[in-house]
């Protein structure tokens, strides 16, 4: 009796920051099926990066994102220096030190612009500018140590390419001091609030088996019980010399994403602090003239994920082969299973849970089979769900739901 | 057991060539007929992680390494196969036993001119619906 209607999303996401096209196809009010077309941000790095030389790839691929832009160099230069011998026998400690500081600090950034987000389309526009608001002391801190709020050039092979200055640590430090009681503010507010637990408990569920199936990565992963970091599993930088732990959660629904995120701020700022502490003083450049034939695999724990980079070389100045995955480009695909069997209001939230990385303009068209067109722009989209969530706090207000 | 004796002992002859760059990286070469049981036997008997496929051009053909990683342990496996034809590889796809490889088989059909077969779904995943047919931008022969 139902006919299928199609409700396209994109090519321009009206929500995020990158063009994607999902076409979701919807009886009634449930989403049945999901088609996802992705490549209009296709920019070709792999071919570009076989024509530049070693220093310059690291620029390149810190280009990919800009928000995990820590990530792919780091990748990178981790596949370069597994050809020449594994990170720490070419690294001094000093920028090993340096190098899990910026990652670290990127995943706080990363996280706390994901909440922000997330709280907007749900209707918690005081989560966004609060979550945003302490983001900008992060990106301070960014600036005092790399030179910029975003795209920081700082890694290179065997090393890093800016010194932490001996008078900038306690500036840092007190900043993140500052920062703590701010997480646990989010804390409190989003895991206690019962509204957002009515609206992202059960919601844009992934099972461990379809965690599995799908090999997602990242808080994705770790929401649906599987133990994957990076960090801990095939350690780089000082990761294992500190004291941390991998947050695991096991209902893999965006509750269970979001609580993850919120409570992985604690630990980077545990492990930044460590770091502080305890960096030693020397070079933070090998200087590494020559990089011999042969293939090496980088892969770092962006906030998204695994990010992982296959480099083969030849013993020129540039690599024959540069295999780059990111770690959207698991997490994204499991949206078919994930966003199948919601509602319209929810594909919002559960396409953004997995933290995707795109770029937005506003449109959205809403077609059926009589033709009759109604455009939608990513405001509605967004007043849908946060309809449903006033809706929802009405509810709880007259005492009429759990 | 360890996970490289478990893989060692089941394939056995299979195993073409094996090779440890380092502790953690190993890489080895099977046939390119036997690369769906032997995806099948790391991903869902041994539950290796996929991590991604990568595929390149070589003097004599193609070749794509499969990688796979053990989560318990950080090692990766890189499975190799070759594919001996300059203009018409193809291999069987992986995609019937888990959805994940879908995508990548999809980017190496279209970026390189691999042809999966069984795939349930081989188009184009990045390039544009107008881009011409028979130019695989990933060979070293296109010109950038």
């Amino acid at each position: 009796m139902s006919h299928k209607v199609i409700v396209p999303i994109g090519p321009y996401h009206p929500l995020q920051d990158e063009p994607e096209f999902f076409r979701l196809y919807v009886e009634g009010e449930k989403v049945v099926d999901i088609d996802i077309i992705i490549g209009y941000n296709h920019r070709g790095i792999e071919k570009l990066a076989e024509s530049k030389h070693f220093d310059q790839v690291a620029f390149l691929v810190e280009r990919i994102c800009g928000i995990c832009s820590s990530s792919h160099p780091y990748a990178y230069v981790l596949a370069v220096e597994d050809i020449l011998g594994q990170e720490v026998n070419v690294v001094p400690e000093r920028a090993l030190y340096i190098r899990t500081i910026v990652d670290e600090l990127q995943r706080i950034h990363s996280h706390l612009l994901w909440l922000g987000l997330a709280g907007h389309f749900i209707g918690y526009n005081t989560v966004w500018m609060w979550a945003w608001k302490y983001r900008e002391p992060v990106l301070d801190m960014f600036e005092m140590i790399t030179g910029n709020r975003n795209n920081y050039a700082m890694f290179k092979v065997g090393g890093v390419r800016r010194d932490i200055g001996e008078e900038d640590v306690p500036i840092l430090k007190k900043t993140l001091d500052e920062l703590v009681p701010a997480i646990d503010m989010f804390h409190g507010a989003v895991m206690d609030d019962p509204v957002i637990q009515a609206r992202l408990k059960n919601v844009g569920v992934l099972t461990k088996e379809q965690a599995i199936d799908w090999c997602v990565l990242g808080p994705t992963a770790r929401a649906s019980g599987l133990n994957i970091d990076i960090r801990k599993d095939e350690p780089y930088g000082v990761c294992n010399r500190l004291d941390w732990k991998v947050i695991i959660e096991k209902d893999g629904d965006i509750f269970a994403k979001t609580k993850v995120r919120i409570l992985e701020l604690y630990e980077s700022v545990r492990i930044i602090r460590q770091c502080l502490d305890r960096m030693p003083k020397g070079p933070i450049d090998a200087d590494i003239k020559d990089v011999p034939a042969g293939e090496g695999i980088g892969r770092v724990e962006a906030p998204r994920g695994e990010c992982f980079h296959y480099i083969k070389t030849d013993g020129t100045n540039r690599p024959v082969r540069h295999k780059i995955r990111a770690p959207s480009f698991m997490n994204v695909a499991s949206n078919k299973v994930a966003a199948v069997g919601g509602t319209i209001s929810d594909a919002t939230i559960t396409l953004a849970a997995v933290d995707p990385c795109y770029c937005c303009t506003e449109r959205v068209i809403v077609l059926n089979k009589q033709d009759n067109r109604k455009v939608m722009n990513g405001w509605d989209l967004i007043k849908l769900s946060q309809e449903k969530t006033n809706k929802l706090k009405e509810e709880l207000k007259d005492g009429r739901t759990k | 057991m360890d996970m490289r004796d478990k893989i060692k002992e089941r394939l056995d002859k299979k195993i073409i060539a094996w090779e440890e760059k380092s502790a953690k990286r190993i890489y080895f070469s099977v046939a390119k007929e036997e690369i769906f049981q032997t995806v099948k036997f790391l991903f869902r008997e041994l539950g290796l992680r996929f991590v991604i496929a990568s595929g390149m051009q070589t003097p004599t053909g193609f070749e794509i390494l499969y990688h796979f990683s053990d989560d318990s342990t950080g090692v990766i496996y890189s499975v190799r196969i070759r594919l001996e034809d300059k203009e018409h590889p193809q291999v069987e796809s992986i995609t019937p036993l888990f959805p994940a490889a879908e995508w990548i088989e999809r980017e190496m059909w279209e970026m390189l001119g691999i042809n999966f077969r069984g795939h349930p779904n081989l188009k184009r995943l990045l390039l544009a619906e107008d881009w011409p047919q028979g130019q695989y931008p990933l060979r070293q022969d296109h010109e950038s």
